[in-house]
């Protein structure tokens, strides 16, 4: 039971790392290439820019959550 | 990292931690976390309306990644929550005229407070009376009204004698659940979702704090469903406020965007978490969060400080 558990933790850790290196490169490219688009469309063109948040947290949030539970899912396979 | 929306300069790590503690409270407890997160951007200078429209953003992000965590470990009952998620609506629209009002009236942030305040500690002292007499019952009496097809997430409850009471009004058009196991009135239902929403919209945020124990005590949800469910609720409900909240110009996407990278991972150890505990025990470990979120404002009344 310890080792499933050290097993698990073991994953988990390695998943984090891997989504912190992935975080960090969002962050600096896909971030920095719509900031200024955003910025625009927030001031000119309101009820578009409404839509458009909406589609960016709901889509961050399907992909971010696929790739987690890929990663997760991969790394379990392996380690078991 | 500077944020040109809301014209701040914020350390993105900040964004990330904050957002990862609210992804645990989320997937745990089925709430936004609001109450955390409106004062953590306050804190880093983010003005109030942009805290509020952007902790909406962020929270639709939040919730999608909890509930769909919670749908595969069969904790969300999609019918109650397209029901809820109307009488919310509504009544976030009733929250929001009545702070209009008060507006007008000259003394909306002293009623607001005191409103807040007693609100935070009545369902903090009652949750802990409830869980606590449940836990030392240990009887194992079933949760009210269930029907078959809810036996896996069957919970138990102090405050059963008064939901069985609730679950006997017979007020047509009568709605049968069968995932949370229950048959009850589609107004009943209507009803506490409109509650939940007048404090979301009156007080901010999700409502959660109020919608959760509503569900487990006056609907006789299942403690686990109740979260998961509230939390597929909170997608809809906060989608509407961000677009209404987007169109005023009081969402700062970006910082959204931020914050949900480390709520994804808070919000999935959070959901897991829920298959550890049972539901009294759940209950009772909600009790202080409603007392964070009056601390925080007996701490703004007093020093005059808004955080």
């Amino acid at each position: 039971m310890k080792k499933q558990e050290a097993k698990s933790l073991r994953a988990f850790v390695i998943e984090l790392a891997i989504y912190s290196v992935l975080v960090t490169v969002y962050f600096f490219l896909v971030l920095h290439l719509l900031g200024e688009w955003l910025y625009h469309l927030e001031a000119q063109h309101r009820y578009t820019y409404a839509v458009v948040a909406l589609l960016l947290i709901a889509g961050q949030a399907v992909a971010l959550d696929a790739v987690t539970t890929l990663l997760f899912r991969l790394l379990r396979g392996r380690w078991r | 990292m500077f944020f040109p929306i809301s014209n701040t300069h914020i350390n993105p790590i900040y964004l990330v931690v904050v957002g990862f503690v609210i992804g645990i409270l989320g997937g745990f407890f089925g709430v936004g976390g609001s109450f955390i997160a409106g004062p953590a951007l306050r804190l880093m200078g983010v003005d109030w309306n942009y805290a509020v429209g952007t902790d909406l953003a962020h929270i639709v992000g939040k919730s999608i990644v909890a509930a769909r965590q919670h749908r595969t470990l069969g904790n969300v009952d999609f019918k109650l929550g397209l029901y809820m998620a109307l009488g919310t609506i509504a009544g976030a629209e009733c929250g929001a005229q009545l702070i209009q009002a008060l507006k007008r009236a000259g003394n909306v942030n002293s009623v607001v407070s005191y409103v807040a305040i007693s609100v935070y500690f009545s369902i903090s002292a009652f949750m802990l009376w409830e869980s606590r007499k449940t836990l030392q019952s240990g009887r194992g009496r079933s949760q009210s009204g269930l029907v078959k097809g809810a036996e896996s997430k069957k919970d138990r409850s102090a405050f059963s004698p008064v939901t069985r009471n609730i679950q006997r009004l017979k007020i047509w058009p009568m709605i049968t659940l069968p995932t949370s196991g229950i048959r009850i009135s589609l107004w009943t239902i209507l009803l506490v979702a409109f509650v939940g929403g007048v404090f979301s919209g009156f007080l901010g945020g999700g409502a959660g704090y109020i919608r959760m124990p509503s569900m487990v005590y006056v609907l006789g949800i299942p403690t686990h469903l109740a979260v998961g469910t509230d939390l597929f609720e909170i997608v809809i409900s906060a989608s509407y406020g961000t677009i209404s909240h987007a169109i005023k110009g009081n969402v700062d996407i970006l910082i959204a965007l931020v914050m949900h990278t480390g709520a994804v991972i808070g919000a999935q150890i959070g959901a897991v978490a829920t298959q550890y505990f049972a539901g009294p025990k759940i209950r009772l470990a909600f009790v202080p969060l409603p007392l964070i979120g009056a601390a925080i404002v007996i701490y703004t009344l007093m020093t005059g400080h808004k955080l």
